[in-house]
């Protein structure tokens, strides 16, 4: 699916109650690796049509990322049923990320 | 119009020869060096089994002809240590910090060779990415208000404490049994005792010493020695595989306009495939500069 913006305000209704799989991008600005991250991430939601792809922008959602313990970016982050799943800390190829969602 | 600029770091035969096809390219080339005798080649007694070499030649003496050769053809030469390598503003070329100087570049190629100095720390490489980390510039930010520390002790590991200062509560300086930079801000904390593990299941939460102490500490960023290519590449979001620089082979990284080349790309430590893969790097550079005008 295309990537949408995931905030504190919408996370429980687009993450936790969402009944598929969703991956979570969890990045900044300032950050290079995240930068070169995000646009295989955007890849892989458009082959994989049934996964939600959520952008979580540590900068402005600071409480998200203190909930997900987030200690370094780029983090991916697989939730299926509202669980989480899969984690996965740095830049990744495209192949690694797909693997995630597994 | 401005001649585009590239800027190549390290100046053993994968610099040099990446560096001539550039400016034989027309670029303005810039290479910048950690000095004369820091390069593998440099310090190759004899080099034998190359092409040319009528008899065999110390590794330091095609090191002076490469670098006379480059100066001989307009290509600007200047020994820095390179701290940083980030994006130019609004994302646009590139910035390389050093100490004193910021180099600005439309292209860089990195060819700074290869070092093995994995450290030997019990728990390093299981809490990467929970509290160990390799950028400050990224990750500074989550470490608000908490204990951070650098492990190194050079210029590299006072410009990482300097990104954390802003924002974590305390910085500790780990220098594994070495002095301190001189310029250290005075809040930062030294320890000279060496590390020796990292204490933490899900994420770090202590730094073991061996005096004996355990420090506590919820972030260790990892600045030992100099920045080798690889550490400056990885910040800039360049695709590695392990330590080595990912590359096509147009000696292209994942980030356009980034290219490597010699030993940082692993395989053969060899001047032959440094100095092909400098050729090929210094073109690709070109082309690149062209069809981004």
């Amino acid at each position: 699916m295309k990537p949408q913006v995931i905030t504190k305000e919408n996370f429980a209704a687009e993450v936790l109650k969402s009944e598929g799989t969703v991956l979570l991008d969890f990045w900044a600005a300032w950050c290079g690796p995240c930068r070169m991250l995000s646009p295989l991430v955007d890849e892989v939601g458009e082959k994989h049509a049934d996964v939600k792809i959520g952008k979580i922008n540590i900068d402005e959602e600071t409480e998200l990322a203190q909930q997900f313990n987030i200690m370094s970016i780029p983090t991916l982050m697989v939730f299926k049923k509202g669980e989480k799943v899969k984690e996965s800390v740095g830049l990744i190829p495209k192949e690694e990320i797909e693997a995630l969602l597994a | 119009m401005q001649m585009a600029r590239v800027l190549v770091l390290g100046a053993g035969p994968a610099g040099i020869s990446a560096a001539l096809y550039a400016r034989r390219g027309g670029a303005q080339v810039t290479v910048v060096h950690k000095g004369k005798g820091t390069s593998a080649l440099s310090r190759a007694e004899l080099v034998q089994n190359y092409y040319g070499l009528e008899e065999a030649v110390p590794g330091a003496e095609l090191e002076r002809r490469g670098l006379a050769g480059a100066i001989a053809l307009g290509i600007s030469l200047v020994e820095d240590e390179i701290l940083a390598l980030d994006y130019g503003e609004g994302f646009q070329g590139f910035r390389a910090v050093s100490p004193g100087k910021t180099y600005e570049a439309d292209s860089v190629i990195i060819a700074a060779g290869t070092t093995r100095k994995a450290p030997k720390i019990k728990g390093l490489r299981e809490l990467e990415g929970h509290g160990v980390s390799y950028c400050a510039v990224c990750d500074a930010f989550l470490y608000r208000g908490k204990v951070t520390a650098v492990l190194g002790s050079g210029e590299y590991a006072l410009h990482e404490a300097e990104a954390l200062l802003p924002h974590a509560a305390e910085v500790l300086l780990f220098t594994q049994g070495e002095e301190a930079p001189s310029r250290l801000p005075p809040q930062v904390k030294v320890h000279k005792s060496p590390v020796t593990a990292l204490e933490g299941t899900e994420r770090l939460t202590g730094i073991l010493l061996e005096n004996g102490d355990t420090i506590v500490a919820e972030g260790l960023f990892v600045a030992l020695g100099t920045a080798s290519g690889s550490e400056l590449a990885r910040k800039l979001g360049v695709m590695l595989a392990g330590q080595d620089i990912k590359t096509d082979a147009h000696m292209a990284t994942n980030v356009p306009g980034v290219f490597a080349a010699g030993d940082c790309t692993g395989g053969l430590l060899q001047i032959a495939k440094a100095v092909y893969q400098g050729a090929e790097a210094g073109l690709s550079a070109v082309k690149f500069l062209r069809e981004k005008k």
